[in-house]
């Protein structure tokens, strides 16, 4: 058994194989490997004995959870309403030249995933941009690069 | 046994019965598309909506998942129901135009215009293959994946599933794989070819006056309303 293997029949294992901890499982495996890798899904199905598909529907059902291998650091450009007439747009096209990917995308190095979001509730602050949890408020465009920097290593 | 109201109409019907199952015993026709009697209840496509309660207080459900209670009061055929139907067909249409069973709902129930955006994604989600899959042939091998508007349903990873039979029974039940005749406008959304009349009740009434569903329309109807405006059949 190779070292993933072994990870993640211990997080099956921690829940008890139990069919009712399906999304516990897959949320520790999702913070272990920072997404779900084709692998555990299928251990998954098979320890708890549910269908592939529908172990394969909850994991695509969910947004927290990525089939596609996903950057060490979670940029969140908030493109609500709010955000948007502040300049949202144009700090999203900052990030995406920065980090020359599309919205959705990891870059290549792996170091950041760029998502966008419809609205964080948090309107007064705006534009807001999100990076592991901290929240950025009243982002411009100049401030991108220091942002960037600060993640980076 | 229990008495409920159908279209003004008191009848017995038996406690475990859906509305679907009363109207069917009964002789109505609701159209279905989800609907499959080896299959679970899905209440997806919408086109077995009836209207019940009374008014002013009636909804729309959908009478596939909907089980019959005491004193139900039930109408199959308004107005209100017809509409509702449309607007499903025109939808589902715009999903799928090259479905044949879509085209032949369309042209039943005179669904002419299409206003929306074609998509041809040739897959109205509506889920008898998935059920067919599990239910009858015990394989599990098909699913819904994502949701919203990215909705989709494949196999795992979208590679050929391990559990997969190759049996064919999700291409057999699917409303949309089957193709459309070649009409003598196949490149119109909405060939209606087979339209060749529709019931004229609904300019004048609030319910289909309609008894002749199980012998086909008569047409009887179309033709003796000149004065509504409407191309007469050929």
């Amino acid at each position: 058994m190779t070292s993933d293997q072994t990870k993640i029949q211990a997080i099956i294992d921690k829940h008890h194989g139990q069919k009712k901890s399906l999304m516990a499982i897959l949320q520790d495996i999702q913070a272990e490997f920072r997404y779900l890798p084709q692998e555990s899904l299928r251990a998954v199905a098979k320890t708890l004995d549910i269908p592939l598909i529908d172990v394969v529907g909850v994991a695509t059902f969910y947004r927290a959870f990525s089939l596609k291998p996903r950057g060490r650091h979670t940029c969140t450009v908030c493109q609500g309403t709010a955000c948007h007439v502040r300049g949202a747009p144009r700090i999203l096209d900052e990030f995406e030249q920065r980090l020359k990917i599309k919205a959705g995308e990891t870059t290549e190095d792996k170091n950041f995933t760029l998502e966008t979001v419809a609205c964080l509730g948090c309107c007064a602050i705006g534009p807001v941009v999100v990076v592991d949890g901290d929240y950025h408020a009243h982002m411009t465009v100049r401030k991108v690069g220091t942002i960037l920097k600060k993640y980076r290593k | 046994m229990i008495t409920i109201l159908l279209n003004n109409v008191e009848v017995q019907v038996e406690e475990h019965w859906t509305v679907l199952e009363a109207a069917k015993f009964y002789g109505l026709e609701i159209p279905t598309l989800c609907h499959n009697e080896g299959l679970s209840p899905y209440g997806g496509c919408r086109l077995c909506l009836v209207e019940i309660g009374e008014k002013p207080k009636t909804r729309l459900v959908s009478s596939c998942t909907y089980r019959v209670e005491p004193g139900l009061v039930v109408r199959t055929d308004t107005r209100r129901v017809i509409q509702a139907r449309r607007m499903m067909i025109e939808l589902m249409l715009s999903t799928a135009p090259n479905s044949k069973i879509l085209q032949d709902l369309a042209s039943r129930f005179g669904v002419t215009q299409q206003r929306f955006t074609l998509r041809n994604e040739e897959c109205v989600l509506c889920g008898l293959c998935v059920r067919m899959c599990a239910e009858q042939m015990d394989g599990r091998a098909i699913g819904f994946q994502n949701r919203g508007h990215k909705k989709k349903i494949s196999t795992p990873f979208d590679i050929q599933s391990e559990v997969c039979r190759l049996c064919g029974a999700c291409m057999y039940i699917c409303p949309a794989c089957q193709l459309r005749c070649q009409g003598p406008e196949p490149d119109t959304a909405i060939c209606n070819a087979c339209l060749t009349m529709e019931p004229t009740c609904l300019e004048r009434y609030d319910e289909l006056q309609c008894w002749m569903y199980d012998a086909g329309r008569c047409g009887t109807c179309v033709q003796d309303a000149p004065e509504t405006g409407r191309p007469k059949p050929e």
